[in-house]
């Protein structure tokens, strides 16, 4: 009756990411109206600087009141749909992209193609660069959402690229060729590597070195690389963060055919924190790719309302500076909280200086070096402890013990309460193997549920 | 540093390389014409006149004045802001519940309240355009058909078959019966697709109908769900021209067929919307697929993230299409402008000599112009054509790009521009059909043949325009479906 497409399972949301959703749903934390609830931190959402552009947007009422110079554009905007996009707006993305570069490169706006989010971006390359049946190389762990995004509605394969807790998941030479060559003996074409950069659910930023390996690759097997950097903005530490672009530049590779096989993926929703704005986009060298990809994306446009709106925050460089430096800095604080927190329980984070989240092992807290046993350790997390963490699997980390936990997206309150949690959960682990009892009754409370399947919107 | 195409070819998917987009058909030449030298009325009066965007500007100003009362419909007025992060962050794929509550309320009072529409049905895409690709990845596997009335609009090519690999097979319809959908059409197009071992997996129709602006009788409507029914495929009614209808018979959405006494299977009923037409925002990008079918909907709202609409929007139309007294009122202007606005079109041209079909909807009339051809061929309407927009300077749109089997018919938009503009066009129509009382013949030499078409575009609108791959020669590179070229 329907397609294999809407029959088949491969949107990837019966995954454990989806799960912990479901049960923090039924039961969402709430510092008054339910201190007992889940606290979320399975969602990578910036909500730490909103203040910021409230107060912006208070003083600035005649710019976004969907005017200029006091005369309405409500109509131009309503009838705007030229899938080129506002030109004003993206006249903007590319300064601030550049700006967030360090002004180390420079973007051309005849070479960005928006779209509905970077989910629709990712797909739309897809689209564009390989046909059904071949495959990108991807580094594990990575984002849950790329199995949707990536391969659902596109046909495309995906190939791990192994990277271990050993070297801190650096991507090395050989990891890369070892993917290739497993791909080719399963018979996949592979077009390209997709990189996130800053890594989710990592929180590093690629080094030079590493950079320049996956350029190397991408030059001898001419396959194309994908730079999915809508991150870049969440760096709060150094190492600093270096683009695709600035590291083929540095190279002067911009005569050379990599560049024209080199794409970078950015969207607003986790450096400005606008998720439900929908801006994504495409900026690519290939001129081929930003027809087609323009094309593509009457799929999902851009709302001009939105395009409008934004374009005029964004021309006020003073206040997005101010608000790019205070952003950082309070992740960076968040970020030592939570890391602080943890080791005061014993837990050690992934060294990171960037993203929403941080990769935390918990492989002393397993029973066993299984997945089974992480699955079990996390669903006490969920269910007992109150806590929506994401379990390292359900990002395809080859080890198990890792779980990704996001602070952004909380009051400081909120990630105390977290701490307190975890610290709870770690001595009842404790106890737990000291007295080898099954179950800790005296923490089994009303935190309790049955696992059951339910829809939920993946978030990253 | 160039690249050759095969090159390309090699490095980019077929999909980045290939025509399926629709957009290199010959037939751009009036847009061109059109973005080289855009009318205007006092800095440009002798350009050309946009009359193929089949757009929605008649009733801005009651639009804008709700929007100034209503300041905190917006985020970003002092009156709003409040919201402003909630609102920012909310990026569930079911959609803020009033946004669904208030498009769900605004659809049933379009159809007169004649029936209600379920909130938790409303599932958002990126405009009608996303609406139909998703409904066909729910559908249709690459390889299978959707069975088309011509003629139909020429973007359906792309949004049905570009990326989703299906097929679309046109049902004949001709002005004999005034372009009718008829039981025999319908057989017969399947038959041929049972032939071609092609498997049929819906119905697709637009109703009103684009181009023609006409709506589906109670009658017709009724055989189309039994059709349906009884081959056991989908029936997908693209309604976004609903609130356009301005004069009887008035319109029947297939929800109401529905509901009446008929057997029917209601998994296989699917509906397109979106406000592009009937408010006049195709810029906000908010389409609506509303299905009957629980699974359509669990899938489509899942692909949804690939063109959920901005929740700024969502936001703003939630507030719009929730204030009762507003939407009356504008459904009542609105078909009461476009009304008076057809009916000075269509009696103009009539003094003329020039008929129109008969239609009571949509945003243009489907023009009868088959006396100017000097034959009644598609190369005959290409040289009327390319007439009336280097000459008449109107960039109408020729029926063959609607895949209409009948040369001569050529879609005409009026509710895009101002009463000026419009009597202005009606003047340049006049003079056109007085000189030429002759059918129009080719000329030598015609440099509109030498004309190049190869185009790029710095700023182009992306709806409505002519991509069709139906009628080109038998030179082209897009791949056509057999049953394309045997009709």
């Amino acid at each position: 009756m329907l397609s294999r497409k809407a029959s088949c399972d491969s949107h990837g949301q019966d995954s454990s990411y989806f799960l912990g959703w479901q049960e923090y749903e039924k039961n969402p934390y709430d510092q008054v109206k339910n201190p007992n609830g889940i606290i979320q931190m399975g969602l990578a959402e910036n909500q730490l600087s909103f203040d910021r552009i409230e107060s912006w947007l208070a003083s600035n009422p005649d710019a976004l009141e969907l005017k200029r110079n006091r005369e309405s554009v409500f109509r131009e905007l309503a009838l705007f749909q030229d899938y080129n996009g506002f030109p004003a707006f993206k006249n903007e993305m590319v300064e601030f992209m550049a700006n967030m570069r360090g002004n180390k490169v420079k973007f051309d706006p005849s070479k960005l193609v928006l779209t509905a989010g970077s989910t629709s971006a990712n797909e739309t390359l897809m689209f564009c660069l390989a046909d059904p049946g071949e495959a990108f190389l991807l580094p594990i762990p990575y984002y849950p959402g790329f199995d949707r995004d990536l391969k659902w509605r596109t046909g495309v394969e995906i190939v791990p690229i192994k990277c271990t807790s050993e070297n801190g998941y650096k991507i090395t030479e050989s990891a890369l060729q070892e993917a290739y060559q497993q791909a080719q003996k399963f018979n996949l074409k592979v077009k390209g590597v997709l990189v996130t950069n800053p890594s989710n659910p990592l929180g590093t930023t690629m080094t030079r070195l590493e950079l320049n390996h996956l350029i190397d690759f991408a030059m001898e097997k001419e396959i194309h690389i994908i730079s999915d950097e809508i991150y870049s903005g969440t760096v709060f530490n150094s190492p600093s963060f270096i683009s695709i672009a600035e590291a083929l530049t540095e190279r002067n590779l911009e005569d050379d055919e990599v560049w024209n096989r080199c794409h970078i993926v950015y969207s607003l929703s986790k450096d400005l924190g606008l998720p439900g704005f929908r801006v994504g986009m495409i900026y690519s060298n290939n001129q081929t790719v930003v027809s087609a990809a323009t094309k593509m994306s009457s799929f999902g446009l851009v709302s001009s309302q939105t395009q409008y709106t934004l374009s005029q925050m964004l021309k006020d460089k003073k206040f997005t500076a101010n608000y790019m430096k205070e952003n950082q800095r309070r992740l960076k604080r968040r970020k030592e909280m939570l890391v602080c927190g943890l080791k005061g329980a014993g837990i050690r984070c992934l060294e990171s200086n960037a993203g929403l989240f941080c990769w935390v092992d918990m492989r002393h807290l397993l029973r066993s070096n299984t997945f089974e046993a992480e699955k079990e350790l996390w669903k006490k997390v969920v269910c007992e402890f109150g806590l929506n963490i994401s379990p390292g699997s359900s990002c395809h980390c080859s080890e198990p013990g890792w779980f990704r936990m996001c602070f952004a997206n909380m009051s400081e309150e909120t990630l105390m309460v977290a701490m307190q949690r975890v610290k709870a959960l770690v001595d009842s682990t404790i106890v737990h193997q000291q007295t080898g009892l099954s179950k800790s009754r005296w923490l089994k409370s009303k935190w309790v549920f049955q696992l059951a399947s339910y829809e939920r919107e993946p978030d990253r | 540093m160039g690249f050759t195409l095969s090159n390309q070819q090699q490095l980019l998917s077929k999909m980045a390389t290939g025509n399926g987009h629709g957009e290199n058909s010959p037939y751009f030449d009036g847009w061109k014409a059109y973005d080289s030298d855009p009318f205007h009325v006092t800095k440009n009066p002798n350009g050309v006149i946009q009359m193929g965007l089949a757009e929605n500007e008649m009733c801005f100003d009651l639009i804008q004045e709700w929007v100034l009362n209503n300041p905190e419909a917006s985020i970003c007025t002092a009156a709003g802001v409040n919201e402003f992060k909630d609102i920012a962050i909310f990026q569930d794929y079911h959609g803020l519940p009033e946004f669904r509550n208030a498009v769900a309320n605004f659809m049933g009072r379009v159809r007169g309240n004649r029936v209600t529409f379920d909130a938790d049905r409303i599932v958002m895409s990126g405009g009608a355009t996303g609406a139909h690709e998703t409904i066909a990845f729910c559908l249709a596997d690459p390889g299978d058909a959707f069975l088309v009335p011509v003629p139909y609009y020429p973007g359906f090519d792309r949004d049905l078959g570009w990326r989703t690999g299906v097929q679309l097979i046109p049902v004949a319809c001709d002005s004999s019966n005034n372009f009718k959908v008829t039981r025999a059409a319908l057989e017969a197009a399947y038959e041929k697709a049972q032939k071609a071992n092609i498997r049929v997996k819906g119905l697709l129709i637009t109703n009103p109908s684009n181009p023609l602006g006409t709506v589906l009788d109670r009658d017709t409507l009724r055989s189309l769900v039994t059709f349906i029914n009884e081959k056991k495929i989908h029936l997908v009614c693209d309604e976004i021209y609903a609130a356009t209808v301005f004069s009887q018979p008035s319109f029947i959405s297939i929800a109401e067929i529905i509901e009446e006494d008929i057997e029917c299977n209601r998994n296989l009923i699917h509906i397109v919307y979106s406000l592009s037409k009937d408010m006049g925002f195709p810029g906000f990008r908010v389409g609506i697929v509303y299905s009957y079918n629980d699974d359509v909907v669990n899938c489509a709202r899942k692909m949804s993230s690939f063109g959920l609409v901005s929740t700024q929007t969502q936001h703003l139309i939630a507030s719009m299409l929730s204030d009762n007294e507003f939407v009356e009122r504008f459904i009542a202007q609105s078909a009461k402008r476009l009304k008076a606005r057809h009916m000075r079109f269509t009696m103009e041209l009539a003094q003329v000599g020039t008929s129109c079909l008969k239609s009571n909807g949509g945003l243009f009339v489907w023009m009868d112009l088959r006396r100017l051809l000097k034959e009644q061929t598609f190369e005959a309407e290409m040289v009327l054509w390319h007439t009336i927009i280097h000459e008449v300077k109107l960039n109408v749109s020729p029926g063959s790009s609607f895949h209409c089997p009948e040369p001569g018919w050529f879609r005409v938009c009026f509710a895009n521009m101002d009463d000026k503009t419009m009597e202005i066009a009606l003047s340049r129509i006049r003079n056109f059909v007085a000189q030429y009382k002759e059918p129009i013949a080719p000329r030598k030499n015609n440099r509109y043949w030498q004309s190049n078409l190869r185009l790029s575009f710095q700023s182009r609108r992306m709806d409505d325009i002519m991509m069709s791959p139906c009628m080109m020669s038998p030179h082209s590179p897009i791949p056509q479906s057999p049953l394309v070229r045997a009709t």
